[in-house]
């Protein structure tokens, strides 16, 4: 972290791809891009080359009060609090607009942040509209109950706003993640505050522009880059946050649930990791089962939290789905994000390289073999081969922990129960899939399977329409969906007794 | 609008088919001229009906013509009817998402006409103007938005009676709906039925009054800029025989009417022939009910507005007012007095009945009125002069087996008389043949509660009249009609389950 003194509020940047715009570097507090109070900035790396590019503002604990300040007053007073749930939809409709008319800004800011491939990139940012756009049409059809109970009383029940919710996202889909945070929040009537993670912070400000130009009026939504540590802590931990949105790592997610009930109890939602299993039965269709497989777990890099980083074959088929699965995975196109060609681009840090290679050298000390990758991709930025590890047992750290990276483990499994209790072998459940012809298994396997998600016959396929989230160690709580919409409001029961 | 010959895809047609010109330029009041599509609007294009034959739609204001546009027959209800079959296949297959753009893509387009399609509505209407705009077109212009932020939330549910048995019902579209509208809010109403419809993934066939064609045929122009798949939306210009046909044709899967009593039990004796399901939304005497602890001024002016709006010509107005014998005296002052007060401002500020015939069938009711023994305290006469205008009307001491206490009138004539207890003000409202809706007027929170849950409505207004709002359902109780419309209840009305039970392990 280093001093402010010569960080503007926005600055012209051009990217390697050639687009040129200008990217806000303030504090998004109020409805203004400002400085931190503290005067703090850090540095913006770009892991494709590991250059430093730029730095932004640091919002330290006293910005994270002065923005929850703004958002409750917008909570209580002024235009927010007044205005009606589909005028409300209809910013986050013109937000989505926006979003789409700024597509490539976006994608290209995102490949520039976090080093994802820019095909990619441009997915996550249709994803962001179609995220936005869906919530912006449930803001007015949030709808109470009315209940009988006896002919002596009338009662309802309302579905309202939390009020100032503060939110917390990671750096592997930047803006995604963003989205999938103020969509739900805001079409409830809530106002924000967010943190954006230290190492993607460009994405959430340049969103922040386009909140502005929506025309969401000031304290609405709030944007903060900063740490984990300082301004992540403070919103977790905030007397006047009353729900707290986290996704993250289980570590970290267990700390903010910490200091969320040792401050006010706000409630908690949270998105943690995952070690999610992706089954192939002998009746699949091999050859698609292989793309899912790939799909699975070097899509973004293997940075997905329900990546499918642990691959059970169906014992007859395992020698063939090796052989085909080596090749696949030596033929993803690593390298520059910005080349259309790319499949898998950089890591997102320099901390998360050396993570996942450690990671790997541990694999090897624990006795797995490695079919495919386990090493470095070229000599410039955090760039790591697809790697394949066999010969695995379950105890294994590299089947147990999650990694995070394009590492991903195969061994075989010899009946359904077997699988199943494969697949239900970790403390998380966040994911899961299972490739077969068979309606049978694939209702068998998804019933049994303790995972937030089962997949049939695809992998990382999710919609802004299908809830998401994570059983025992993944998670708490449900985003996407209508499900999404009971983390952010309260239930009021009114009862009127007429008799 | 580019004028087209085109090419028909389905059936054989005569060359009468082949016109040079399907739009007419109508100069506007505001002094602006538009091109004004007169053809049938199927698949996308602006055809002639088969055998040539028109209609006129006339400006209410001045009795004069506007322009003339096609009556649809049977060949042409046929044609719109396979078209909207044939395009169902493939827009049963676009996601709710790609269904809702399209409806949010009309709902721009909408906004970006909303001056030209309120001067057209008020032109063909008779109402004014600038409240066209700002209340009729915007609601349009929610309506549209609303609807299409439901087309990717349709839920069905998933249910596991037991280990061997999972099932889950699909809500599906039904195919292709026809939708009939009135006179009274040609476009509002229009897309009250259309973009629920369409969100739920019909197609439809839409046909507008004979009376006030000419918005709804406009709408056909946004429809193909938006870029909806051509036969998902048709409009079919006609008379009451093209109802007919229509809602008697075997290949459509839903009617939902608008209209008349009437007109609505013809409808459904027509869809009995093929067991079509059918929405009516009919006419009404709504009572308002002002008790002694009202806030008098404001319901005088609410009530004003629940009758005297669009010249009485809602389904829903509140036109007969039953006042607690306490008050009555006094609200009756007090509504003359305003009545009296909006007359002075502007005396055609309530607008033009629809139609000479229109304009007739209300007088009838007035003079009945008299007969009857009514006492006429405002109004009862025609305003001398171009167009179809009347006086606003008050009738007192209007008792309840008089005609004009019974029956729909539609028009801007108000009919009052005095209640006793909040009970007898219950039962008289609830004797009406009509269950429409109703207003109450009252600070009590227990009369408000209590009152609404004893009235025989589908929608009360307590210390309003008149506000619906596209969020909340509305519909018809008695003879006023069944299934409702806005609201989430409306997509429900475009859907139905299908059932579907996977057999996980029992065997025989």
């Amino acid at each position: 972290m280093s001093s402010t003194a010569s960080v503007p509020l926005f600055q012209k940047f051009k990217l390697p791809n050639g687009v040129e715009y200008e990217q806000p570097l303030g504090l998004f507090i109020n409805g203004e891009f400002v400085t931190g109070k503290e005067g703090k900035a850090f540095e913006v790396v770009n892991p494709s080359t590991g250059n430093v590019v730029g730095k932004v503002h640091e919002a330290t604990a006293a910005d994270v009060d002065i923005a929850v300040d703004a958002a409750e007053t917008a909570f209580y007073d002024g235009p927010w609090s007044k205005m009606s749930s589909a005028d409300r939809g209809h910013l986050l409709l013109k937000l989505a607009d926006l979003f789409e008319e700024n597509l490539t800004i976006l994608a290209s800011i995102e490949a520039f942040d976090n080093g994802k491939a820019i095909q990619l990139a441009k997915g996550d940012i249709g994803a962001c509209i179609g995220c936005l756009r869906y919530y912006g049409g449930w803001a007015d059809k949030i709808h109470g109950k009315v209940i009988e109970t006896n002919s002596g009383s009338f009662n309802f029940t309302k579905q309202e706003p939390i009020g100032v919710c503060g939110q917390i996202i990671p750096w592997n889909f930047p803006l995604l993640m963003w989205a999938w945070k103020i969509g739900p929040a805001i079409a409830c009537g809530n106002t924000v505050v967010l943190k954006t993670a230290e190492q993607t912070p460009l994405g959430g400000l340049f969103a922040a522009k386009l909140c502005k130009e929506a025309g969401f009026p000031p304290g609405v939504i709030n944007i903060l880059s900063g740490f984990g540590r300082t301004a992540g802590a403070a919103i977790a931990s905030h007397m006047k946050i009353h729900k707290v949105a986290f996704t993250g790592s289980t570590l970290v997610g267990r700390q903010i649930m910490k200091a969320a009930a040792e401050s006010n109890l706000k409630k908690v939602t949270l998105e943690l990791g995952g070690k999610s299993p992706n089954i192939v039965f002998e009746d699949a269709d091999i050859d698609r089962a292989v793309e899912w497989i790939n799909f699975g777990i070097y899509y973004n890099a293997g940075q997905c939290c329900c990546a499918g980083s642990r691959v059970y074959v169906q014992e007859s088929i395992y020698d063939k789905v090796i052989e085909a699965f080596r090749k696949r995975a030596q033929a993803n196109v690593v390298g520059n994000p910005f080349d259309e060609a790319t499949f898998q681009g950089a890591q997102v840090s320099e901390a998360q390289y050396n993570r996942i290679m450690s990671y790997v050298e541990l694999g090897k000390k624990e006795g797995a073999k490695v079919e495919v990758g386990g090493e470095r991709h070229g000599n410039e930025g955090y760039f790591i081969k697809p790697t394949v590890f066999s010969n695995v047992t379950e105890d294994m750290r590299i089947m147990q922990e999650e990694i995070f990276g394009p590492v991903c483990a195969i061994a075989k499994f010899k009946d359904l129960d077997d699988a199943i209790s494969k697949g239900n072998s970790t403390t998380y459940g966040l994911a899961s899939a299972v490739h077969t012809g068979s309606l049978s298994t694939a209702m068998e396997v998804a019933n049994r399977l303790r995972a937030g998600t089962v997949w049939v016959n695809s992998y990382n396929t999710l919609h802004w329409a299908l809830p998401f989230g994570g059983y025992g160690e993944s998670g708490i709580g449900r985003e996407l969906g209508k499900e999404a919409l009971r983390n952010y409001t309260q239930v009021k029961t009114v009862s009127i007794n007429l008799s | 609008m580019i004028v087209r010959h085109r090419i028909l895809r389905l059936g054989t047609l005569p060359s009468s088919r082949y016109f040079s010109s399907f739009e007419f330029t109508v100069k506007l009041p505001t002094g602006i001229a538009y091109r004004q599509p007169t053809g049938l609007f199927i698949s996308n294009e602006f055809v002639a009906s088969n055998d040539g034959k028109q209609l006129t739609t006339y400006n209410p204001r001045s009795g004069k013509p506007i322009a003339n546009v096609f009556v649809a027959g049977s060949p042409d209800v046929d044609y719109a009817v396979q078209t909207a079959e044939s395009a169902f296949r493939s827009w049963r297959t676009t996601s709710g998402t790609d269904r809702g753009i399209l409806l949010y893509r009309l709902c721009g387009l909408i906004e970006e006409h909303k001056t030209l399609l309120g001067s057209i509505e008020a032109f063909d209407t008779g109402k004014p103007l600038d409240t066209v705009v700002t209340d009729d077109i915007q609601d349009c212009i929610n309506v549209t938005r609303y609807y299409a932020g439901w087309a990717d939330k349709i839920h069905g549910y998933s249910i596991q009676p037991f280990a061997e048995k999972f099932a889950y019902t699909l809500h599906e579209p039904f195919g292709v709906c026809a939708l009939i509208v009135p006179w009274n809010y040609p476009l509002m109403l229009a897309l009250w039925k259309l973009a629920p419809a369409i969100a739920a993934g019909n197609t439809v066939v839409l046909k507008p009054s004979e009376l006030t064609p000419l918005s709804s045929l406009y709408l056909g122009n946004l429809i193909t800029e938006a870029g909806f798949p051509p036969g998902v939306i048709n409009i079919l210009s006609g008379d009451g025989n093209t109802g007919a046909v229509l809602a008697s044709h075997p290949r459509i899967n839903k009617i939902s009417f608008t209209g008349s009593a009437t007109t609505g039990k013809k409808i459904m004796h027509a869809a009995a022939s093929n067991l079509i399901p059918v929405v009516l939304e009919l006419g009404g005497k709504s009572a308002a009910i002002v008790f002694e602890d009202a806030d008098l001024e404001q319901a005088v002016k609410w009530c004003y507005s629940g009758i005297m709006s669009n010249s009485g010509q809602i389904c829903s107005a509140t036109s007969r007012i039953l006042i607690q014998e306490s008050i009555y005296k006094k609200f009756v002052e007090m509504f003359k007095a305003y009545t009296i007060h909006r007359m002075s401002a502007d005396p055609l500020d309530h607008g033009p009945q629809i139609s000479d015939v229109q304009l007739e069938n209300v007088m009838q009711y007035v003079r009945s009125g008299i007969e009857e023994g009514a006492h006429l305290v405002y109004g009862g006469k025609e305003i001398i002069g171009p167009g179809y205008f009347m006086q606003p009307t008050i009738f007192a001491d209007v008792r309840d087996h008089m005609k004009i206490a019974q029956e729909e009138v539609f028009g801007p004539v108000v009919v009052m008389d005095k209640f006793t207890t909040q009970s007898d003000a219950i039962q008289r409202a609830n004797s009406s043949t009509y269950g429409l809706a109703s207003a109450i007027f009252t600070k009590s929170l227990t009369l408000a509660v209590d009152t609404s849950q004893k009235l025989e409505v589908g929608t009360v207004w307590v210390n309003s009249s008149q506000d619906s709002d596209f969020r909340v359902p509305f519909g018809g109780f008695k003879m006023s009609g069944f299934g409702q419309e806005l609201g989430e209840y409306a997509v429900k009305n475009y859907l139905r389950p299908k059932a579907v039970h996977l057999n996980l392990g029992v065997s025989l």
